[in-house]
């Protein structure tokens, strides 16, 4: 069965789990250099030009899998080697190009970029050519092509641009790590660092010297990843490699509505606190909003300590789609209750690195949040909760006006509303992913289906009401 | 006195919740929030006997329907 999307996907997930399994095994230092010779051992290259660069670039990725670049401070990092320098051009004319008279290219640029040579063929003045695109929707012979790099088109936030050897590179003080780049990059030149050996050790060492509980908090996205086993197996799962227990991200989700409406009603004016690259796109962005971002923990953050309050020699695992999640660990006022990050992505490759078959495991049971609290995954969910915390809280003179940001771009053009007084809303739930969480860079898959199965797991939930479900946190 | 309810999954699904919504109408009505501590936590390792609840450092196993008794025995004849 089919477990990624893609198999750039898969390349680093046989990394991560071959360097998990070492870890397991104590083996990771003295097997270090031999782990791309494992992964490609044979003398045909299979993404390459040669079995030496495929390994070079192996070794990269071991580095990243074991924690990347200790100087840079940016969980997204990219793979100079890996990078294959793609064109850059913008919009060009291909040979496609028939020499047509019809020359709608012509008449619909509006700023006389497109002119034709003796043989009626097209051509961009790159000194006019504003990128609109224009001329390549209206081309019969689609002989207008945009030349632009993957992980550029993928950064709608502009982070990423080239250096002079062609090589892409992160403008950390820009990039929000939200991933896409990483999920967007056909030859996985950029991957967000794996934190999945301190999880290893953790779990290892658990019942030595020091005793502790390491605790899973997991995303309610998780919903719609593992699709070929059941929920309660992958539960199960995170038993089986040591996991003390598995609680939901959500019911901090429930925890974050109820708090975070009582904000907006105080403050007037919010934006949600939730999306960590959403966060951060506004302290980096636009930095005259910071005042109005929510100042509660997001869901992960609160849920982590009521656990580390309730159980002082807990240690607190989130696992979730998010790569700028690993960047929200390592700020302060949340590196005390988080001590690692993994995402979808990693959780299956550390369940291999142990050769633990979901599909063979009883279904164990994953119940502490609210119908509410577990749409948070989905774009609008966070909207709805907080419209049921107003509710469930009897305020009813005030009047939520939320507008909802499906995506980066979204965010950005209500950000830019916001900040000239344009905006005709209180409340701003950002989701840096399209689709919300569901639509996260460590996913597994990203399928249609899966707002349909977040919100069915949703309405599963024992606890409908959001005050049932915080009742017991008193 | 220190009486920790697990409200992991498991027990969630058996009525932790009633247990602790009961445990805390119990307390107040008997005027006992200065000498009881109600606290929660997330899973003791005894699914099977869940709603599980401890009181220092004794195990007991409750539903909902047993929460009255075992205030009674456990925690108002003690404190």
């Amino acid at each position: 069965m089919r477990k990624f999307d893609t198999k750039v996907q898969h390349l680093k997930y046989k990394v991560l789990s071959e360097v998990a399994r070492q870890a397991w095994n104590d083996t990771l230092y003295d097997n270090l250099l031999d782990i791309p010779k494992i992964l490609v051992p044979g003398k045909t290259p299979t993404m390459r030009c040669c079995v030496y660069k495929e390994r070079a670039i192996l070794s990269e990725r071991v580095k990243i899998a074991m924690g990347g670049d200790k100087e840079n401070p940016n969980v997204i990092e990219v793979i100079p080697i890996a990078c294959d320098e793609c064109p850059v051009g913008g919009f060009e004319v291909t040979n496609a190009c028939r020499g047509c008279l019809a020359h709608r290219c012509e008449d619909v640029c509006r700023f006389g970029a497109i002119s034709f040579d003796n043989n009626h063929v097209a051509h961009i003045d790159k000194s006019k050519c504003k990128e609109c695109g224009a001329c390549a929707k209206v081309c019969p012979y689609t002989a207008i092509v945009s030349r632009k790099r993957p992980c550029q088109n993928a950064c709608k936030i502009k982070a990423i641009s080239m250096n002079e050897s062609k090589e892409a590179i992160i403008d950390n003080d820009t990039c929000i790590s939200c991933g896409a780049c990483v999920y967007q990059c056909p030859f996985g030149a950029i991957m967000d660092k794996s934190y999945i050996i301190n999880v290893v050790d953790m779990l290892k060492n658990r019942n030595r010297d020091e005793k502790y509980n390491v605790y899973a908090v997991v995303a309610p996205s998780i919903s719609s990843q593992f699709t070929y086993a059941k929920l309660g197996q992958v539960i199960s799962g995170l038993k089986a490699l040591g996991f003390h227990t598995v609680v939901e991200a959500a019911l901090g989700a429930d925890m974050v509505a109820m708090a975070e409406s009582k904000e907006l009603t105080e403050k007037g004016f919010l934006t949600s606190s939730c999306c960590p690259a959403f966060v951060d796109y506004i302290n980096k962005s636009f930095p005259a909003l910071k005042e109005h971002i929510s100042h509660n923990l997001s869901p992960m953050a609160t849920i982590a300590k009521y656990i580390k309050e309730t159980d002082n020699a807990a240690k607190v695992v989130f696992i979730g789609p998010c790569t700028a999640k690993k960047a929200e660990a390592q700020k302060p006022e949340v590196k005390k209750y988080i001590d690692a990050v993994m995402t979808f992505e990693e959780l299956q490759a550390l369940f291999d690195s142990r050769d633990i078959e979901i599909t063979n495991l009883e279904e164990d049971v994953l119940d502490n949040a609210s119908y509410f609290g577990r749409i948070f995954a989905r774009s609008g969910g966070l909207t709805d909760a907080v419209a049921e915390a107003l509710k469930e809280q009897g305020i009813e003179d005030f009047e939520l006006k939320a507008c909802t940001c499906d995506g980066i771009e979204a965010c950005r053009v209500a950000l830019l509303k916001k900040s000239k007084n344009m905006l005709d809303a209180n409340f701003i739930e950002g989701m840096a992913c399209v689709g919300g969480c569901i639509g996260g860079a460590g996913c597994l898959t990203h399928g249609e289906k899966n707002k349909a199965e977040v919100d069915k797991y949703g309405n599963e939930a024992f606890e409908k009401s959001i005050a049932d479900a915080i009742s017991i946190l008193k | 006195m220190k009486v920790t309810v697990c409200i992991g999954s498991s027990c969630h699904l058996k009525g932790s919740r009633r247990v602790v919504e009961q445990l805390q109408y119990l307390i107040a009505e008997n005027d006992l929030k200065e000498k009881v501590q109600l606290g929660g936590t997330f899973c003791m390792g005894k699914c099977q006997q869940g709603v599980c609840v401890t009181v220092d450092d004794n195990f007991f196993s409750l539903t909902p329907d047993t929460v009255d008794e075992f205030f009674n025995k456990e925690i108002l004849a003690k404190v």
